[in-house]
């Protein structure tokens, strides 16, 4: 089991440094981030200036080598854009990203495990009709539509969510929350909503498709000979299978969650990273880009390493270790 | 007549599908005494596993009982709704599947299946003492150090301990009656005989009835008290094994018997049933054997009403081996 995270740590930072490699200078590739800093009616002089100042004068050798030293020791430099510290520029919008994926990620789970359960139970009632077929919407109406009409429905005709913001926030060790106030639960159901409709339907039809199967295996009838019914039966005897293949899923899921939150936080004006990321893309502000990039890459590894722990948990037939093992 | 612990009487179970009514079982009528072993044989599709799951109110949709009575002690199991039947599944009447290696679930430990098992039916016995009691019926059937074995998940053990510790769980509430359904066919020889013997000495010692499914004869002839031949969703013949084997009545059970290994020269072709198990959904007028039969006349057209001999019951118009002066018929 050491050895086992030992070995997933070292993957985990091969990956980051590769990840770094290739963005560092493949944005350098793209184009000259001053030219699009200075002012156009600016001369070579004041350029070379620029330049130097942000430290592009040197080879692209020694920049990638300056940022990953400064990197090790926690500075990740300032970005060209707002010329300030990266770090504190992504913490400002991180944890609003983190906190909507969050919320978004537990709508998902508490509506499409239950429902997905109860229609592999139950596949020829009308409430699983509607919940597979409602699930189809889920997964093929734009998000940006959703959205747009969720602020149409709710905010403006209904009144009962606000449509833009975060609301009140609270700030816990630096950072601000907006899910421990009632004002900014209230402005994060909205886009929260928005942004899990899709993994809703996907988990709720993964979870059918293995309740179906397992609730057809011998070892549930047994379950059954043995005078076992109701949710012992459905969340022990059948949902515990049906977890493994869902879990692989929903790591997945979770990660695009974050990555891709950028379309529910342009709709619902939610200060979050998902946007930064793209003005940052666009102006070339290199150590925004890659700092960012490795925070969800470093995101990701965390989540597939708790996807594999939780596959220990749940099925005994799976040992992590070594190939002698 | 002394009230057998289970009497079921014209027990039918059909299945409501598209292409018609599948009449699984049609008609069943069969008793088991106390610590009785009663062997229901037949071939695939003839009605016996749907019969095993018929007592124990677990046949699933689109089938479900249409007429009989199930009586387990004198009570009525039909029409039971499924929270009184989930409080006998388990408790009175317990089953043995098929499939070791599928029986048992792969994500929880033998223990926790074993010990949910006696507190479902019991809320009164403690975690201690229900381990205790799972300990004590891995012992009785013969696994060997029973502590370690309860930590077990089920892939941890071969098929032959898997089905033993299902039939461990059959026996931890002291059932009255165990429904077996082929338990041996998916094991090697030396563990079937090591389990028919098991099964039989519990069954002595516990005084537990048991309905044995299978369509092996010479399994049966092993371990039953009494066989039940089981055709198209009727039992066609029934008695004590020695009678049912030494001198079948019924054609196919006749055929059953000629068609097993035994005797035969080196290289000679075994005996073959003409024809093939008729479909449910299309059941040949009369008697349902009849297409197949050697001995099939006019009379065949209509069903056949059961008859006695001395020591069986069978269904045919045309027995063999029989005196017909010793058979009379039931009205």
């Amino acid at each position: 089991m050491t050895e086992y995270l030992i070995r997933r740590i070292l993957t985990a930072a091969m990956i980051i440094l590769a990840m770094m490699v290739i963005v560092f200078f493949g944005l350098n590739l793209i184009g000259d981030p001053v030219y699009l800093l200075v002012d156009p009616s600016a001369n070579q002089a004041q350029i070379e200036e620029a330049r130097r100042h942000l430290g592009l004068d040197q080879p692209i050798w020694t920049q990638f080598w300056i940022f990953v030293s400064n990197a090790l020791h926690g500075d990740f430099g300032h970005s060209f854009v707002f010329n300030r510290p990266v770090f504190d520029v992504i913490m400002e919008r991180l944890p609003a990203t983190l906190e909507l994926a969050a919320a978004a990620f537990v709508i998902a789970l508490s509506v499409g495990l239950p429902a997905g359960l109860y229609a592999g139970l139950r596949p020829k009632s009308y409430l699983s009709r509607l919940i597979m077929g409602g699930s189809i919407f889920g997964f093929s109406l734009p998000s940006f539509w959703v959205g747009i009409v969720f602020i149409l429905v709710f905010s403006v005709t209904l009144g009962w969510f606000p449509a833009t913001g975060r609301g009140d926030t609270v700030s816990v060790f630096g950072i601000q929350w907006s899910f421990l106030t009632w004002d900014g639960l209230s402005h994060l159901f909205l886009p929260a909503l928005n942004l899990s409709l899709t993994k809703m339907a996907i988990i709720t039809r993964l979870t059918r498709a293995g309740t179906v199967e397992v609730a057809s295996q011998d070892y549930v009838k047994f379950a059954r000979a043995k005078g076992v019914r109701g949710p012992r039966l459905y969340i022990k005897h059948i949902g515990k299978n049906v977890m493994i293949p869902v879990v692989t899923v929903i790591g997945i899921e979770l990660g695009h969650l974050i990555a891709y939150s950028v379309v529910t936080e342009t709709i619902f004006a939610w200060p979050g990273i998902g946007r930064l990321i793209i003005t940052s893309i666009l102006s070339l502000d290199r150590p925004v880009v890659v700092a960012y990039l490795m925070m969800v890459t470093l995101l990701f590894v965390v989540i597939n390493l708790v996807v594999d722990l939780l596959y220990v948990a749940l099925d005994p037939r799976i040992r992590l270790g070594s190939v002698q093992d | 007549m002394t009230r057998e612990l289970l009497e079921i009487s014209g027990l039918k179970t059909h299945f409501f599908t598209r292409g018609g009514v599948a009449r699984a079982v049609d008609g069943l009528d069969l008793q088991v005494g106390r610590g009785q072993i009663v062997a229901l044989v037949g071939e695939s599709g003839s009605g016996k596993t749907v019969a095993g799951f018929s007592i124990l109110g677990l046949v699933s949709a689109p089938g479900r009982i249409t007429e009989g009575r199930i009586l387990l002690n004198g009570q009525d199991l039909v029409g039971k709704s499924d929270a009184e039947m989930a409080r006998i599944r388990g408790d009175r009447i317990a089953m043995i599947f098929q499939d070791p290696m599928m029986t048992l679930n792969p994500v929880l430990r033998i223990d926790d299946q074993m010990i949910e098992t006696i507190r479902i039916h019991d809320r009164k016995v403690s975690k201690v003492e229900a381990r205790r009691r799972a300990l004590e019926a891995l012992r009785e059937v013969g696994i060997p150090a029973p502590e370690a074995r309860l930590r077990n998940y089920p892939h941890e053990l071969s098929g032959g301990m898997r089905q033993r510790v299902a039939i461990a769980i059959a026996l931890l509430n002291k059932p009255d009656l165990i429904i077996a359904d082929e338990p041996t066919t998916a094991l090697d020889v030396t563990i079937q005989a090591q389990i028919l013997y098991l099964i039989r000495k519990l069954c002595e010692e516990h005084g537990t009835g048991f309905i044995w499914i299978t369509h092996d004869l010479g399994v049966a002839a092993e371990i039953a008290n009494r066989i039940a031949v089981m055709y198209a969703g009727r039992i066609v013949e029934e008695g004590p094994t020695d009678a049912v084997l030494d001198r079948p009545h019924h054609p196919y059970t006749e055929g059953l018997i000629r068609s097993l290994p035994e005797g035969q020269p080196r290289g000679a072709a075994l005996f073959q049933i003409p024809g093939m198990t008729p479909s449910l959904l299309n059941l040949p007028e009369g008697c349902p054997f009849r297409p197949r039969c050697h001995r099939a006349s006019e009379a065949c057209r209509a069903m056949p009403p059961e008859r006695v001999s001395a020591e069986t019951r069978f269904r045919c118009f045309h027995p063999a081996n029989a005196a017909e002066g010793a058979l009379h018929e039931l009205s």
